[in-house]
C-alpha cells in the first residue's frame, strides 16, 4: 500500500469516527435536553391569551407554531416571509436527503425530488436575507452574537456544497449511497473520494455537534414552551405545583 | 413638559393613526440612555419582615448562581426560554419601554440576554466557547440587572410576538428573585409587601381608617341616592368577600361606591376584611414565597368570615396573582365556585341576566374608550367581560387601534412594581404608546379596571396632553344604574 492510500484510509477512518461522534452527540444531547425539560416542573399555569380551551386546541396551536409561525407573522411580515421560506427549504432538503439513508426510497421522497432541488437553489436567498438583516438593522445587530452568524454561515455553506456536488462537481451517487447506508447499518465503507462531498459531510457533522448546545434547540424546544403548549383553564380545575408545599409561609 | 425630568428623544416621535391601526414609530437606539433611571434600593426595616436579607449577603455571587440553578430546576419555562431564543428580534420594537426610551436594553430580547449571558457563563459552556456572549455574575452585571429588570413591567406584550411564546416576564421574575435572595430589591416593592404584613394592605391604611372611610362613603351614597347603601367591613357570614385594591377605599372611591351600589341592587350581602383589604399582590414582583404569603391572607380571611365566595375587585396584578390562588393556597373547594372570580366577570354575568335597570343615557356626556390592563387582559384572559359591561352601560364606546388593545395591549407604563416616582421619566416614556392610542380615539373617558393603571394613567395623560379622564369600569355602571 502506498503512502497516499494509507493517508486516505486514515482520513476515511477519522471521517467515519467523526460522523458517529457527531450523530451520538446530536441524538444524546437532544434527548438529554428534552429529558431535562420534561423533568422540570411547570409551577404556575401561564398561558398566552387567548389560549386554547381543549387538548386538540393545544395540538392545533403547536402545529401552527411549527408550520406557519403565526406570532412572527403578527410581529414582522418581511421577517416572517424570510424565516418561513428558509425553514420550508430546510424541510424539503431534509426530506430529500432521507433517500440516502433509506432503502428502498419511499414514493413520497421520489415525488418531491424536483421541488426539493429547487429548494436547494432557493435556500441561499432567505439565508442571505437573514444574514443581511442582522447587519442592516441596528436593533438586530445589537442582539446578534457570533453564534448567530456562525449558524447562518454553516447552513449556507452546507447548502452550497450540497448544490455543488449535485450539479457542478457531481459526486458518484452510488458511492454516496453505499457510504451513507453503510453508516446507518453500522457497516461503514469508505466515503467517495470527492473533496467537496467530504467538505459537505464534515459541515453537516459540525452542525449536528453544535445543535444541542445552541439556539438551534428552538427546533426541539418549541414543543415545550409553557405559554404555548398548555390548555387555557387556569381557574378551574385546580392546577397543582408539586413544590408549592415546600415554600413555607407561616 | 414638566421641567423636573429630562425627556427621552424617543418620546418626541409622532404617532399616526392608519387604516384600523396605529403606526408605531420605532426610535433609533441610544445605548445607555435609560441607565441612570434606577429605583431606590430597599431598606433593612422592610426586608426583615418579608424574609429577605437586610444587606448584601456574603459570597453573593456564588449565592446568586446557586439560586439560578435552583430556579432552572424549578421552572421549565425559564429553562426553555433561556435555551431556545433564536435572537430573531421580532420582539425588539414591541416593548413600550423600548418605544419610549430607545435604550437597547429595553428590547425584550436584550433584556433577557442580560440573564442569558450569565446562564451561558455558568451553565452553557459550549456556546460560550463558540463566541456566545457570556459574563460572570459581577457588580457590573448586577447593576445592569437592577436597572433593566426594574424597567420591565412584566406585562408580557413581547411574548405575543415571539414565535415560541418566550415570556420575558418569567425571565424578569427569575432575575428579581435571584437579586432578592442576595439582598437586592427596590424600596417601593419591598415597602409595599411589608405594609401588607403589617396593616393588611398596600397603602398601609390602618383598620380604623378603613372603617372610617367606608362610613364616609356610605354617607356619600346616602346623599347621592337617598338610599341606605352599606359598605360592610369584617361581617361574618356575608355571602361575598370582596378584595379590591386598597386604593379603591382611598383614591378611586367612585369605583368603591359602585361596588356598594352593585351589591345593594342585587340584594347580596358582602363584606371587606381589615385583615386582607388588598387584592394587589406585590409579592408577584419579588419572589414566589411572598406572592404565596400575600395571597394566603385572602383565603384566611374568607375562612374567618365564613363567606361563600371571594370576588376580586378592579385590580390588575391582584387578578394575575388571584388566578394562581388555587395553586398557591388552594384547594378553594370550601368556596362556591371553587375558584377566583373577578368583579367584571361577576357584573357582566349579572348584566347579561338582566339584574339591573340601566339608563345608558346617563353616560352620554362621555365618549368612552377602554384600556386593557396587561394583567387583566393578557395575563388574566378577561377580554370580553369589561367590554360587555361598557356596551351595556354606555351609548358611546370607541375602541383604540387594534394593535394596541386586547392581547396586544400596551402596559400603562407602571406595572410590575414601577409605580414609583424616582423613575418618573421611565413611567412617562412607557406610558406614551397608551397615551397616543387614547388620543387617536378622541375619547374623553378612559375606562380601566386596574388600580395601578388608575394611578399611572392620569399622570400619563397630563404629561402627554391627552384630554381624557381616567376611571373605573364599574364607575360607568354606577352612573347608569337606576336604583
Amino acid at each position: 500500500m502506498n503512502d497516499a492510500a494509507m493517508i486516505w484510509n486514515l482520513l476515511a477512518a477519522l471521517l467515519i469516527g467523526f460522523a458517529y461522534l457527531s450523530a451520538f452527540v446530536f441524538i444524546g444531547g437532544l434527548l438529554l435536553r428534552i429529558a431535562l425539560y420534561l423533568k422540570t416542573p411547570v409551577p404556575l399555569k401561564i398561558v398566552q391569551t387567548p389560549g386554547p380551551k381543549s387538548a386538540p386546541g393545544v395540538v392545533a396551536r403547536i402545529a401552527g407554531d411549527v408550520l406557519i409561525f403565526p406570532n412572527l407573522f403578527q410581529a414582522d411580515k418581511l421577517l416572517w416571509l424570510g424565516a418561513w421560506i428558509f425553514h420550508a427549504c430546510l424541510f424539503l432538503i431534509l426530506v430529500r436527503h432521507t433517500r440516502y439513508f433509506l432503502y428502498p426510497v419511499p414514493e413520497l421522497v421520489i415525488d418531491w425530488q424536483n421541488i426539493s432541488v429547487y429548494a436547494g437553489f432557493l435556500f441561499p436567498i432567505p439565508a442571505l436575507y437573514l444574514f443581511w438583516r442582522r447587519l442592516a438593522s441596528s436593533r438586530v445587530l445589537y442582539i446578534s452574537g457570533l453564534p448567530d452568524y456562525i449558524t447562518l454561515i454553516l447552513l449556507t455553506a452546507i447548502a452550497s456544497t450540497g448544490m455543488l456536488v449535485h450539479y457542478f462537481a457531481r459526486v458518484y451517487l452510488v458511492d454516496v449511497k453505499a457510504f451513507t447506508l453503510g453508516l446507518v447499518t453500522f457497516a461503514p465503507v469508505q466515503p467517495p473520494q470527492h473533496p467537496i462531498f467530504i467538505a459537505h459531510f464534515l459541515l453537516v457533522c459540525s452542525l449536528l455537534l453544535w445543535f444541542p448546545f445552541s439556539k438551534l434547540m428552538h427546533a426541539g424546544g418549541v414543543f415545550f414552551s409553557p405559554t404555548r403548549n398548555q390548555i387555557d383553564n387556569v381557574l378551574y380545575p385546580r392546577y397543582v405545583n408539586k413544590w408549592n408545599e415546600e415554600v413555607r409561609v407561616d | 413638559m414638566p421641567e423636573k425630568f429630562a425627556d427621552f428623544p424617543a418620546t418626541t416621535l409622532t404617532w399616526r393613526k392608519t387604516n384600523g391601526g396605529l403606526a408605531i414609530p420605532v426610535p433609533e437606539m441610544d445605548e445607555g440612555i435609560a441607565a441612570a433611571m434606577v429605583c431606590h434600593p430597599s431598606k433593612a426595616k422592610d426586608m426583615k419582615p418579608i424574609a429577605l436579607p437586610t444587606e448584601r449577603v456574603p459570597h453573593w455571587q456564588a449565592r446568586a448562581v446557586e439560586k439560578l440553578r435552583e430556579l432552572l430546576e424549578k421552572y421549565r419555562g425559564l429553562s426553555v426560554y433561556l435555551d431556545i431564543c433564536a435572537q430573531c428580534g421580532a420582539c425588539a420594537d414591541k416593548c413600550q419601554f423600548y418605544l419610549g426610551t430607545g435604550d437597547p436594553n429595553n428590547m425584550p430580547v436584550a433584556r433577557a440576554n442580560l440573564l442569558r449571558k450569565v446562564y451561558r457563563y455558568y451553565f452553557k459552556r459550549a456556546e460560550k466557547f463558540l463566541g456566545g456572549d457570556a459574563e460572570p455574575f459581577n457588580e457590573r452585571v448586577l447593576k445592569e440587572w437592577y436597572t433593566y429588570f426594574y424597567q420591565c413591567s412584566e406585562c408580557r406584550r413581547c411574548s405575543v410576538f415571539c414565535p415560541y411564546g418566550i415570556d420575558t416576564a418569567e425571565i424578569t421574575m427569575a432575575a428579581r428573585e435571584i437579586m432578592a435572595c442576595i439582598g437586592v430589591a427596590t424600596k417601593y416593592v419591598t415597602e409595599v409587601v411589608a405594609k401588607v404584613y403589617e396593616r393588611g394592605n398596600n397603602l398601609g391604611i390602618p383598620a380604623p381608617a378603613w372603617i372610617d372611610n367606608c362610613q364616609f362613603l356610605e354617607e356619600e351614597l346616602k346623599t347621592e341616592t337617598g338610599k341606605d347603601i352599606r359598605m360592610p367591613v369584617d361581617e361574618v357570614g356575608a355571602d361575598v368577600l370582596l378584595v379590591m385594591p386598597s386604593a379603591d377605599n382611598f383614591a378611586n372611591t367612585d369605583t368603591m361606591m359602585a361596588y356598594g351600589k352593585l351589591f345593594y341592587a342585587l340584594g347580596i350581602s358582602w363584606t371587606t376584611s381589615t385583615y386582607a383589604n388588598e387584592g394587589g399582590n406585590f409579592g408577584l414582583f419579588l419572589n414566589y414565597q411572598n406572592m404565596k404569603k400575600v395571597n394566603k391572607r385572602i383565603l384566611d380571611a374568607a375562612r374567618q368570615l365564613k363567606v361563600k365566595r371571594v370576588i376580586w375587585g378592579e385590580c390588575g396584578h391582584a387578578w394575575r396573582a388571584a388566578i394562581y390562588t388555587n395553586t398557591l393556597n388552594g384547594p378553594m373547594d370550601f368556596l362556591d365556585p371553587p375558584h377566583p372570580v373577578h368583579i367584571c366577570q361577576f357584573t357582566a354575568d349579572m348584566i347579561a341576566r338582566g339584574a339591573f335597570k340601566i339608563d345608558k343615557s346617563a353616560n352620554d356626556d362621555l365618549l368612552i374608550t377602554y384600556h386593557d390592563p396587561c394583567n387583566v387582559a393578557r395575563a388574566g384572559s378577561l377580554l370580553e367581560e369589561p367590554r360587555a359591561m361598557i356596551r351595556a352601560t354606555c351609548n358611546k364606546f370607541v375602541e383604540m387601534p387594534r394593535n394596541t388593545i386586547r392581547e396586544k395591549t400596551f402596559c400603562c407604563g407602571a406595572g410590575g412594581g414601577l409605580l414609583t416616582d424616582e423613575i418618573m421619566p421611565i413611567r412617562m416614556a412607557g406610558g406614551k404608546p397608551r397615551a397616543e392610542a387614547c388620543r387617536s380615539t378622541g375619547a374623553n373617558y378612559l375606562a380601566v379596571p386596574c388600580a395601578i393603571c388608575k394611578a399611572q394613567l392620569p399622570e400619563v395623560m397630563k404629561h402627554w396632553k391627552v384630554d381624557a379622564r381616567v376611571g373605573g369600569v364599574h364607575d360607568l355602571l354606577s352612573r347608569a344604574m337606576v336604583l
